[in-house]
Formats: C-alpha cells, structure tokens, sequence
C-alpha cells in the first residue's frame, strides 16, 4: 500500500479558489455593488467600469479614479490622485510576499499576482496563510485572488443595469458593511501586539491628518501611527521583557 | 490639459482608465513584491512593514466611516460613529466573532435611521 498522497498544488488552488464563499469575498462583493452604484451614477459607461474593476481593482482607487474623472481632472492629475491612494499597497504587498514565497518562487510571478492584492486579499491571506503549508501558499493565494476578481468583474457586469433601484437604505449599509468588517477582521487575524497598536494609532490618525494634509492622509497615518506603534511595542519589550 | 473627455473616440477613457488607474495603482504593487522579496521572516523590518500596512489600513477605516462616498453620507454621523463602536465591542465581548460585530453594527445603523425618521 502506498501512503497517502500529499495534496497538490492544485488542490491548494481549488482551496483558495472556495474563499469566494467565505465571509471576506462576500462582503467585498456587497461593496462592489455599493461601488457600481456610484459609477451608474457618475455616468461611466458599463464597458469602462467594468475594465476599471479588472485593471484597478483595489476599491479606493476606482472611487477616486471616479471622483477625478466627475470633477473634470487631467491625465497626470487623475494619475497623482490614484497613485498616491495607491502607495499603501506598497507596505501590504511587502507585508505579504514574505508570508507566501518560498526561496524558489520566481520574481516575475509575484509580481503577476501582485495586481490581486488589496484589502480584502490581504485580510483574507493574512488571516489563512499559517495553515497552508509553505510551497502551496502561492497556488492557494492565486486561487483566492483571481477567482474574487473574476467573479466581481462579472458581478459588476451583470448588476450595472439595475443597481440604480437600490433603496437608499441598503445602499447606506453596504457602504458601511466595508469598514465595520475590515475593523473587525484586522483585529481579529492581528496577532502581534505591535499591530493592535497600529491599529488603534491609526484609527485614531488617519482624521488627525484627513485635516492636516487631505492628499496624503492616509500614508502619513500609516507611516506615523506604524513606526509609533513598532516603538511602542519596542519600548514594553524592553521593560518587561514580553 | 487632456483629461477624460479630450478626444471623441471610444478608445480613449480606456487608455485614461489603463494610465491613471492600472498604471498608477500596479506600478506600487510591483515596488512592493521587490520590497517583500527582500525581507526576512520574524525580522524587525517585517513587523514594521506590518505595523505600517495595519495603521494604513486604519486610517482608512477611520475616513470610510467620518467621511463616506454614496448614501451613507446621509446617515448622521453620531449614528454611524455610534453603531461601528457598539458593533466593535459586541465583536470583543461575543469572543471576536466576526459575523456579530457586523450583524450589530449593520442592525443599528439601519434601526437608527428607523428611529431618527
């Protein structure tokens, strides 16, 4: 009798892949009907929303890829404002590739599947990653996040025609379903306490630099209430010894 | 300055959306893989990536919640500031369950404004 056979990579695929059933991918597909609303309303055509979904795909950047072109932007300043929204993607991709790459994973590889992550991928990863086993971590990563793309391009396809009909009401709580979830799930998938500092730091910051420098306040937070936050966690180690 | 609506072809917001969407968000993402590839697990530098990543992610919350895009706007303030509060706490005290901070939050927001008329 042979022994059991090791799960394959494909397997690790197929097991990112049911993710789209999972809490995360179905509260991101509920903001991404809020997200279609919004482009309905601004007039966007449903050929360019559904490409900006598929190219952009992190949910700030589209909205503020909107709200550019509504206010009548340039090229290069539409660039500027999503770009700078985008940075911190920066951190969470650097955070992330450490979790999933194997010493033999090529560079052109994360950098394909890199295009995958934004919040809900990275929560998702974060909170799941410890229980795949290392060199399947990439095939189940990619099995996450190019079925959640692909499922909420067609998503965003289908519903653009009637998401206008939506009551108020429940347009109002999928936009609020977001950030409740992401408070929550950070929380919970933080194991560290440096990152439970941050997070409270940053809660805290980011409408501390919303008045003091609205462009950039989202990097400022983070850069500010993280280093705050890993000096913190620094400092107690220090004191007693934990 | 050429924005969205320069030319008058069907091409155009495509190569708008692909420049100052596509371009301007993946170009951070690839900056970030060569980042990732050179930090070591369980290293100081790696708990400090994170730390920033999760303040970022933070902040973002914090302004999703004071200063949203769309119908939520319409909701007061202290009824949203008030219902992601409560909902935060009955996650902690229901042993960090995910599903009942949401069903909290969600409830009392929509109850709110059910009460406020």
């Amino acid at each position: 009798m042979s022994p059991e056979p090791e799960p394959s990579g494909i397997y690790w695929f197929f097991k990112g892949a049911r993710g789209i059933a999972s809490l995360p991918a179905i509260i991101l597909m509920s903001a991404f009907v809020g997200f279609c609303g919004f482009a309905v309303e601004a007039g966007i055509p449903l050929g360019e929303t559904v490409f900006m979904t598929g190219m952009i795909w992190a949910l700030p950047g589209k909205v503020l890829l909107v709200g550019s072109i509504l206010a009548g932007a340039s090229l290069p300043a539409a660039f500027l404002t999503v770009s700078l929204s985008s940075i911190r993607l920066m951190p969470m991709v650097a955070a992330l590739i450490p979790e999933i790459r194997t010493s033999r994973t090529p560079t052109w590889l994360l950098l394909l599947l890199s295009h995958f992550i934004a919040i809900t991928a990275y929560v998702f990863t974060m909170e799941r990653i410890r229980d795949v086993p290392r060199v399947h971590r990439v095939a189940f990563f990619a099995g996450f996040g190019i079925t959640v793309t692909s499922a909420n391009i067609v998503l965003v396809a289908v519903i653009y025609s009637t998401v206008a009909n939506l009551p108020a009401m429940v347009a109002g709580a999928l936009f609020f379903l977001t950030p409740v979830y992401f408070l929550t799930s950070i929380w919970a998938s933080t194991r560290e306490r440096a990152g439970h500092i941050a997070m409270i730091f940053g809660l805290a910051l980011g409408p501390v630099f919303h008045q003091l420098a609205p462009e950039l306040d989202i990097l400022y937070a983070g850069i500010v209430g993280g280093t705050l936050a890993f000096a913190a966690d620094r400092a107690w180690k220090g004191r007693t010894g934990t | 300055m050429i924005g969205y609506a320069a030319f008058d072809t069907w091409w155009w917001p495509y190569v708008f959306i692909a420049i100052a969407g596509w371009l301007a968000t993946d170009i951070w993402r690839w900056i970030g893989v060569l980042v990732g590839n050179r930090l070591k697990q369980d290293s100081a530098a790696l708990t400090w990536v994170r730390a920033v990543a999760t303040a970022l992610l933070a902040a973002v919350i914090a302004k999703l919640i004071l200063y949203p895009t769309g119908e939520l706007n319409n909701v007061p303030l202290s009824l949203r500031l008030f219902a992601a509060s409560a909902g935060f706490a009955a996650f902690l005290a229901g042993g960090k369950r995910i599903w009942i901070g949401i069903v909290v939050a969600v409830g009392l927001l929509v109850g709110g404004q059910f009460l406020l008329g």
